[in-house]
């Protein structure tokens, strides 16, 4: 039987499978052409976009990265000269945390949190499509200006007063600032968003104690993102204030002070370590869970530990400035702080650890990365309580110590989980399988690669090489090191070179993927490979943490949803109570035209104030036309 | 995968309201995002003081009537954008609109004693630290003066138009009230900052 109410308003009940996907398809789908793909608000469109564009700026900045190795291959090289050489030191640094590494977590829950919670789309989706053109405006801005030799060139935290108007005359530290504006404003948004989707649309009995604990970590992410870059918003501002119109933020002899920007900047810093690691964490539980074939141990702790580390990581932040002369006991607050996210960390890898010895291990390409970061992390996580101790860090502070501490953190502890998503969630995006040899060739080159590339800098840089040199004396003991380096980088790069041709054969020519490939018991393997625009035809139903293990061929669904309006279920934040249907706002190009403008706007802040005057009329207007109702079931019933 | 009926969600309302709408739970996170930047401008604020050999910083505290009078205006706005949004709640189409013009009045007021609380700050952005902080606090706060006029302008706009009588609308318009709560609620602690901290 079919409901029809007032005429119009028709809905699921009754309706036949094909009918169903019929008229959601109707309803829910991206118009093909131009025009609507720049409107689109789909998020698995738009997160794939975001992945995709992401990894380019990875392959950008590892040809950056063997840029430097080839400089560094030898003492006194001339391939690259200091200036050429500051900026891609800056550029690989801020390329890849600010467009590569947040931006790639953020699109991985663009696409898979509103999935894994059961809805069909993201909360405000087109903020979602705003976010997206902000975020590649942004990475524009920066790589044009690279190529026409504006690149920044002060580091990628940026430090006065070498980025003060004093010492960086030009335009290179406002690239670097106003690029970090764009990028904020695009995480900010997905972080409203994913903070709502996750509170607002879960699906029915999905309650607290219920949720994937990759959208956990997700959630506590978003909260870090929320609460973390509002510091580097007002950091990067006030730095293009000094430059533009004379304030004195940073300026010791008008009452400003350089250490402003330390505390600023790694008050946002710091954090950001956890806002790229914490969504790692997620996917490591994810996939542990799947190929151990047992749910993670521990679930409550780990919930707790996700929660306990995005509280710590805002008590941090002092330990990048030990070497900057902060009082004693200060130093001491925050060594101990230091040493105690060690503790969250480590409650996480013996809980993963306690699932692999309980479960059945099926060691498949995304498993092996999963073995590759505990590996590698764990060792990043000991140079850490080792550089959180002040002498020692005052030691190694500024060498490749360091530069070797941080890749084996952030490239172990979020590369290598998000290479095993990438395996692992590739054939829900795409339809098809990543090959599973090419997977184990990718897997032991950029583990042997990376490793024989950073372990040595831990020896170079107790050796006492500085970072961000760009080159060296012959008589420096660092020759060989630094060659055996440059050679391994190639192994590195050779295997992320076979990555993306597997990426790229299997999106055309892979084996055909099943819904659920892997065995999996989230949500997201509930529905067919790709995913239908509309997600699921019927909304899931859940009754336990793997909803898909206890029966996994019958989904228990909900019915009366519209399907001549998108709709969607809200529900309650604690126990996910169905409290209303409620709409999803339809296809636009005002987000588009809001990024535009807003685009504009930013970039003329860099030379004249009175952009931020004038410029604001026209994002006025294109904020009015996205937001005024257009008179569609979404807007107005 | 089979699918089997489990729940009827047909009774379901076609649109929630307050905590169950998702722009009320939005406007909460970007409350918390703009309220985190004006609590770090505070702790700038008093970062630098603390460096500072006298605060003021070459300059008198600003003379008080401008921001007491502005910070009695943002007061005074409270209790009609009460009503509004106890209006909204009760999708009173009347008594919104004359609250809505009521409130966009009361959002150009501050805007225009905001004009005189510059120069009575006795300082310019550009001759110290001190000048710099105050400049950007009170611009940062202008600017969402600025930006909640614009939304609620352009709300009174909607609620005259053929898509103003709507469940989705006056919801619309009690978020705007509860975001012009936070502008004002967030302008109390930058006020003592701004005027009260000079004269400790």
């Amino acid at each position: 039987m079919t409901i029809r109410e007032d005429g119009q308003n028709l809905r699921d009940t009754g309706l036949g499978e094909i009918e169903l996907d019929h008229r959601l398809s109707a309803t829910w789908s991206t118009p093909s052409g131009l025009w609507g793909a720049l409107s689109s608000v789909d998020h698995k469109i738009i997160g794939r976009r975001y992945i995709v564009t992401a990894f380019v700026f990875l392959a950008l900045g590892g040809l950056l990265a063997m840029a430097m190795r080839l400089q560094l291959s030898q003492p006194e090289a001339r391939f690259i000269g200091p200036d050429r050489y500051n900026q891609i030191f800056t550029m690989h640094g801020t390329n890849m945390m600010f467009l590569f590494a947040v931006p790639v977590m953020e699109a991985m829950a663009v696409y898979l949190v509103p999935l894994m919670v059961g809805t069909r789309n993201i909360a405000f989706p087109r903020l979602n499509a705003f976010s997206y053109w902000m975020y590649l405006a942004g990475g524009l801005l920066l790589w044009i200006a690279f190529a026409v030799d504006t690149g920044p060139d002060i580091g990628w935290f940026a430090y006065v007063p070498l980025s003060g108007p004093q010492y960086a005359a030009g335009k290179r530290a406002d690239i670097w600032a106003q690029m970090i504006t764009f990028t904020e404003v695009s995480a900010l948004a997905v972080a409203v968003e994913i903070v709502v989707t996750v509170f607002k649309q879960r699906a029915p009995g999905m309650s607290l104690d219920r949720i994937p604990l990759f959208v956990w970590s997700m959630l506590v992410t978003s909260f870090l993102i929320i609460l973390a870059m509002p510091a580097i918003m007002i950091a990067s501002s006030t730095l293009i204030l000094d430059r533009l119109v004379g304030t004195h933020f940073f300026n010791p002899a008008e009452g400003g002070d350089v250490l402003l920007w330390q505390h600023l900047f790694w008050f946002f810093g710091h954090p950001e370590v956890y806002i790229i690691f914490l969504p790692a964490v997620g996917m490591v539980s994810t996939i542990v869970a799947t190929f151990t074939r047992r749910p993670v141990f521990g679930y409550l702790a780990m919930v707790m530990a996700l929660v306990a580390t995005g509280v710590l990581a805002f008590g941090l932040w002092v330990h990048h400035m030990f070497v900057a002369g902060l009082p004693r006991l200060g130093e001491s607050f925050f060594t101990a702080s230091s040493m105690a996210i060690a503790i969250p960390a480590g409650l996480q890898i013996f809980c993963w650890l306690a699932t692999m010895w309980a479960g059945r291990p099926v060691f498949r390409t995304p498993f092996l990365f999963v073995i590759g970061f505990m590996v590698i992390f764990v060792i990043g996580g000991m140079t850490g309580v080792m550089v959180a101790s002040v002498p020692f860090d005052t030691q190694v502070h500024d060498t490749y110590f360091v530069v070797a501490h941080f890749h084996y953190v952030l490239v172990g502890g979020a590369v290598f989980p998000l290479l095993g998503a990438i395996y692992y969630w590739f054939p829900k995006i795409t339809g098809r399988m990543m090959s599973e040899t090419l997977g184990r060739w990718v897997f032991g080159l950029i583990f042997t690669g990376f490793n024989l590339t950073f372990f040595p800098m831990h020896i170079l840089g107790l050796q006492g090489m500085p970072r961000r040199i760009y080159t060296y004396q012959p008589e420096m003991p660092w020759s060989g090191l630094n060659m055996f380096v440059s050679l391994s980088a190639v192994i590195l790069a050779a295997g992320f070179l076979l990555f993306f041709i597997d990426a790229i054969r299997s999106s055309a020519t892979g084996a055909t993927a099943p819904a659920n490939p892997w065995g999996a018991s989230t949500l997201e393997w509930a529905t067919s490979s790709p995913p239908p625009p509309y997600n699921f035809a019927r909304l899931p139903v859940v009754g336990s943490l793997e909803p898909l293990s206890n029966n996994p061929e019958t989904l228990p669904v909900a019915s009366g949803l519209s399907v001549d309006r998108r709709e969607l279920i809200v529900s309650s934040v604690v126990e996910a109570l169905p409290e209303a249907r409620e709409s999803s706002p339809d296809n636009s190009i005002w987000p588009l035209w809001s990024a535009l403008a807003t685009t504009v706007l930013l970039i003329w802040s860099i030379f004249t104030p009175w952009a931020v005057v004038w410029g604001s009329i026209p994002v006025s207007i294109a904020l009015i036309g996205w937001f005024w109702p257009k008179g569609t079931p979404e807007d107005d019933a | 995968m089979k699918q089997s009926i489990v729940l009827d969600l047909s009774k379901l309302p076609a649109h929630g309201l307050g905590a169950a709408s998702l722009t009320w739970w939005g406007t909460l996170a970007f409350m918390l995002i703009e309220g985190t930047g004006f609590a770090l401008s505070i702790v700038v604020y008093l970062y630098l003081m603390s460096l500072a050999p006298q605060w003021p910083l070459n300059a008198p505290p600003p003379d008080l009537l401008p921001g007491t009078a502005l910070t009695a205006l943002l007061v005074a706005s409270f209790l009609p954008n009460i009503l509004v949004a106890r209006w909204a709640g009760q999708q009173n189409l009347e008594k919104v609109r004359v609250g809505l013009i009521i409130m966009s009045l009361l959002g150009v007021a501050p805007l225009i004693v905001r004009i005189f609380e510059f120069p009575a700050m006795h300082i310019s952005w550009d001759q110290n630290a001190y000048g710099s902080i105050v400049w950007v606090m009170l611009g940062l706060h202008t600017t969402h003066i600025i930006t909640d006029l614009i939304d609620t302008v352009v709300l009174t706009c909607l609620m005259f138009s053929r898509h103003g009588d709507n469940p989705r609308r006056y919801g619309d318009v009690s978020d705007n009230a509860m975001y012009w709560n936070f502008v004002v609620a967030t302008w109390l602690p930058m006020y003592i900052c701004l005027y009260w901290v000079p004269r400790l």
